[in-house]
């Protein structure tokens, strides 16, 4: 008796649904085990992570507020990996996004501007992400460089840019030395959508980008065009879409979400720049894109679910002292899962008694 | 099922290779059901059938590649169990398969060495491959690295493989898609040779002709089910082409009335450089092809078929706008979009991958074309009727079998798939048709709507251009036929002069000229 993989003669839509829940579950097996060598009860663990933060007024807010920048990133990288773009340096264009829309902020800080200084954040921060994500691209269709490996070197230079920033030009003087600017201006900050909450306009801005980046995949000729290139490159040319526009454009889409993300995240939540303003939002988001099975719909889904393993991970820190880097090991393990799911949309477990080789003996 | 023709005389008592009842199932598909076939020694079997009628299957299990779910297999009378290809070459099964496994970038000698089981020293190989390949007439040089060979080259060197094996029994499959007419003549002789030292052949191929003349017995399978097993000798084409199909099938028309009028596509002197290492230039190719015109294009694949149908549709630009012309405007510049928006529309060779998107919807497929010149796209968004009522359309027009409305393109057959990107073109009603191996792999029902609808094409006024491997559906529906040798295309010629003869030599390299002069010399 042996299992084999049979490839299956269509892909199995039904599968394609569910295996990010097979890939659930068998990541939940695994960290029960996980806890359980931990010395921790593997069932309070999880209702700790998984229960808990769905249960609390509070928490729930905190989900959506993690959820805007994975879901958003997220979308822009699932344009990428459609078209066959390994766009791995999303944590670099956030940050950058976030240093470009701060720009604005320190230096209207102060002043009496009036409220074009948010929008205008917005942009300088979605365009600052766009023009950073462009470069791997670039180097890529020009000098057929793998991107893979420049946009995640680019995200060390987007960290240390925004370190140098933040100790020297733009440090707040009167911040007792801290790497921080100064707190932004009430017209610099995104603002919270409910009195005292914690939810805020970008949870907004997240929604219009998933439905536009549904529209985008499922209703225009760009989108179509993006995912021939990225399923049939040679049918793309036959069809005479050009790869190398289409690479720069899916980087710059991503670049800009990024980066709109990264602004949104320091003028709303933190509400000034500082180093580590991201707990890495922009590697996160690639679990997330492949989780929600690169459609936007599956990404917001996938987004408050990563989200809720943030705000679990954080309690689970303080309520059964289960070390935070946890957390990490499980997305990890998630990503890990789904991919390896992945194999079921186009092939099947098939169980094979008694082959010919088996019954050699006999003969 | 009762034999149609009595099978001839055998000699020896047991056949050397006998399958019982051989089945092999995928999931529920059936593709060998209950097949059972004798072969004998110093015979000739071959074994017939349209695409996906089983042959493959059949073979690879033989060989050793696929295990059969049931029934058995008797190897000179004894029960045989193969656990995998080396198993069978150990008993002297030997096979050249139609695709070859060549490495392009090692010499003729470890290619060979590759595929051999190591137990003689490089050099006492080297000299056994050339004292098979000169004994055997398929004259090979081991020193020269593969991709410098032609393809009939490449394929003595699957055969001498085979040989230096000393096979009991040899399989070839279409040993001869790949070759002009002389190189066939020059194989047969090599097959009738091995016949006569005792070697049983087991020979698959769909030119019917070449079956009935150079084998003994016939196999043929429809459907993964043995239909019969008859003397083709005895039996005419169109008898063994029923038993194939299981039907008649129509015979193409051409229009009594075509006119040929202005000239839609023209190419003028086009010199291209290959895009590859292994590519093939481009050299001053020119020809004319008026409305109403059905023009073919012979030759040995890999011969510059592919740089000039990449050429034609724009998928590589030329520098010079005046070296392709579409329906009187300079394109030789333009996009393939652009050449789609002039009239001009295309069918290349690979179905998948380069035709159709595999994983993606016929409507999308249909949109991958027709994006360009159709109310598909309005202003940036996709109109998904547009899409679907395409699908219907060609579904309808050219008898597309389908599972559901809207299948993925790579769950249709090969025959399906193909009607469907032909009928996706040809409802765009071009004025200029590009079309490379338009039944490669098809059924016989579907390579017959395919030629109809060509001819129907240029009957109604456009000009096609075919490319094709296969004398035969060229002789059948052009009007004019061209030679493509290392890059260069002769001056076409009209079909009804073309003999079979004049096209061998063209794609073997002779020029005309040079036929002449020989003929005045020996005059």
């Amino acid at each position: 008796m042996q299992l084999v993989l049979e490839k299956r003669a269509e892909r199995s839509n039904a599968i394609a649904l569910i295996s990010p829940l097979i890939a659930i579950g068998l990541t939940l097996v695994t960290m029960s085990i996980l806890f359980a060598m931990l010395g921790k009860n593997p069932i309070s663990a999880l209702g700790v992570y998984f229960i808990d933060p769905l249960v609390d007024g509070y928490s729930l807010q905190e989900i959506a507020v993690k959820a805007t920048p994975l879901v958003m990133i997220a979308i822009g990288l699932s344009l990428c990996y459609l078209a066959n773009a390994w766009n791995i340096g999303a944590e670099g264009q956030f940050l950058i996004g976030a240093v470009a829309g701060s720009w604005l902020a320190v230096k209207t800080q102060g002043t009496d501007a009036g409220p074009w200084v948010l929008p205008a954040m917005l942009l300088l921060g979605a365009v600052g992400g766009a023009l950073y994500g462009l470069i791997p691209a670039i180097c890529k269709v020009r000098f057929g460089a793998s991107e893979i490996l420049t946009s995640l070197m680019l995200v060390y230079v987007a960290d240390l840019l925004l370190d140098y920033l933040v100790r020297g030009p733009w440090r707040d003087p009167k911040g007792f030395n801290f790497p921080t600017t100064a707190e932004f201006d009430p017209v610099a900050t995104v603002p919270v959508l409910i009195e005292g909450g914690r939810l805020h306009l970008g949870g907004v801005i997240a929604l219009v980008v998933v439905a536009a980046g549904a529209v985008l995949l499922a209703k225009t000729i760009k989108g179509f065009e993006i995912r021939v290139v990225g399923a049939a490159p040679r049918a793309a040319r036959f069809g005479g879409f050009n790869s190398n526009q289409l690479i720069l454009l899916a980087f710059a889409i991503s670049g800009a979400l990024a980066g709109m993300a990264g602004i949104i995240e320091v003028a709303g939540p933190v509400g000034h720049l500082q180093p580590g303003i991201s707990p890495g939002y922009g590697f996160t988001a690639i679990i997330v894109a492949f989780l929600g099975r690169l459609n936007p719909i599956g990404i917001l889904i996938a987004g408050l679910f990563l989200a809720l393993t943030f705000i679990g991970g954080e309690q689970a820190q303080i309520a059964m002292k289960i070390p935070l880097d946890v957390t990490k090991v499980f997305q990890g393990i998630l990503l890990f899962f789904v991919l390896a799911c992945d194999s079921l949309i186009l092939y099947r477990f098939k169980l094979v008694f008694a082959s010919p080789k088996v019954s050699r003996g006999a003969h | 099922m009762p034999d149609s023709t009595p099978a001839v005389q055998h000699t020896g008592a047991t056949p050397l290779l006998q399958t019982v009842g051989l089945t092999k199932r995928y999931g529920t598909l059936l593709a060998n059901e209950a097949v059972d076939i004798d072969i004998w020694p110093q015979q000739i079997h071959a074994l017939l059938g349209e695409n996906g009628a089983g042959k493959s299957t059949l073979v690879k299990t033989v060989y050793g590649l696929i295990q059969p779910s049931e029934g058995e297999m008797r190897w000179q009378g004894e029960q045989m169990v193969l656990s995998g290809p080396s198993d069978a070459r150990a008993r002297g099964i030997g096979m050249v398969f139609q695709h070859f496994s060549l490495f392009d970038n090692l010499t003729v000698a470890e290619n060979v060495a590759l595929g051999l089981d190591g137990k003689e020293s490089f050099k006492d190989m080297s000299a056994r491959l050339e004292e098979v390949s000169r004994v055997y007439g398929l004259p090979l040089n081991p020193k020269r690295e593969v991709w410098q060979l032609s393809v009939g080259e490449r394929q003595r060197i699957e055969i001498v493989r085979a040989l230096m094996q000393n096979p009991k029994f040899l399989i070839l499959d279409e040993p001869t898609a790949v070759l002009t007419p002389q190189e066939a003549d020059q194989l047969f002789i090599v097959l009738d040779r091995l016949k006569a030292e005792g070697c049983a052949i087991l020979y698959i191929s769909h030119k019917l002709a070449e079956v009935k003349r150079l084998c003994d017995t016939a196999t043929i399978l429809r459907d993964g089910k043995k239909v019969s097993t008859c003397n083709p000798k005895a039996e005419t084409a169109a008898s063994l082409a029923r038993m194939m199909v299981g039907g008649e099938i129509g015979r193409v028309k051409a229009a009594a009335n075509r006119q040929t009028n202005v000239p839609r596509l023209v190419v003028n002197d086009l010199t291209l450089a290959p895009d590859d290492l292994h590519g093939v230039r481009l050299q001053h190719v020119s020809f004319e092809l008026r409305g109403g015109e059905i023009l073919g294009i012979a030759g040995v694949a890999g011969n510059g078929q592919d740089e000039l149908f990449a050429a034609l549709s724009g998928e590589r630009l030329a520098q010079d706008p005046d070296t392709v012309v579409i329906d009187g405007r300079a394109a030789g510049h333009l996009s393939i979009t652009q050449r789609r928006k002039l009239g001009a529309a295309f069918v290349p060779e690979e179905r998948l991958g380069h035709a159709a998107a595999p994983r993606m919807k016929l409507s999308e497929n249909a949109l991958l074309t027709g994006h360009a010149a159709s109310g598909m796209v309005q202003h940036g968004f996709v109109n998904t009727a547009a899409m679907l009522k395409t699908v219907d359309r060609a579904t309808e027009a050219f008898d597309v079998r389908k599972a559901r409305r809207d299948p993925e393109a790579a769950s249709l057959s090969g025959g399906n798939l193909q009607k469907f990107i032909v009928g996706r073109e040809i409802l765009r009603s071009p004025a200029v048709l590009v079309v490379s191996q338009p039944t490669w792999g098809v059924d016989a029902g579907a390579a017959a709507v395919i030629r109809q609808a060509l001819l129907d094409l240029a009957a109604s006024g456009a000009a096609v251009l075919v490319t094709s491997q296969d004398l035969d559906e060229l002789t059948e529906i052009t009007d004019r036929i061209a030679v493509m040798f290392h890059g260069h295309l002769s001056e076409p010629m009209a079909t009804v002069d073309a003999s079979r003869e004049k096209l061998g030599l063209l794609m073997g390299g002779s020029t005309l000229e040079q036929k002449e002069a020989a003929h005045a010399a020996g005059a």
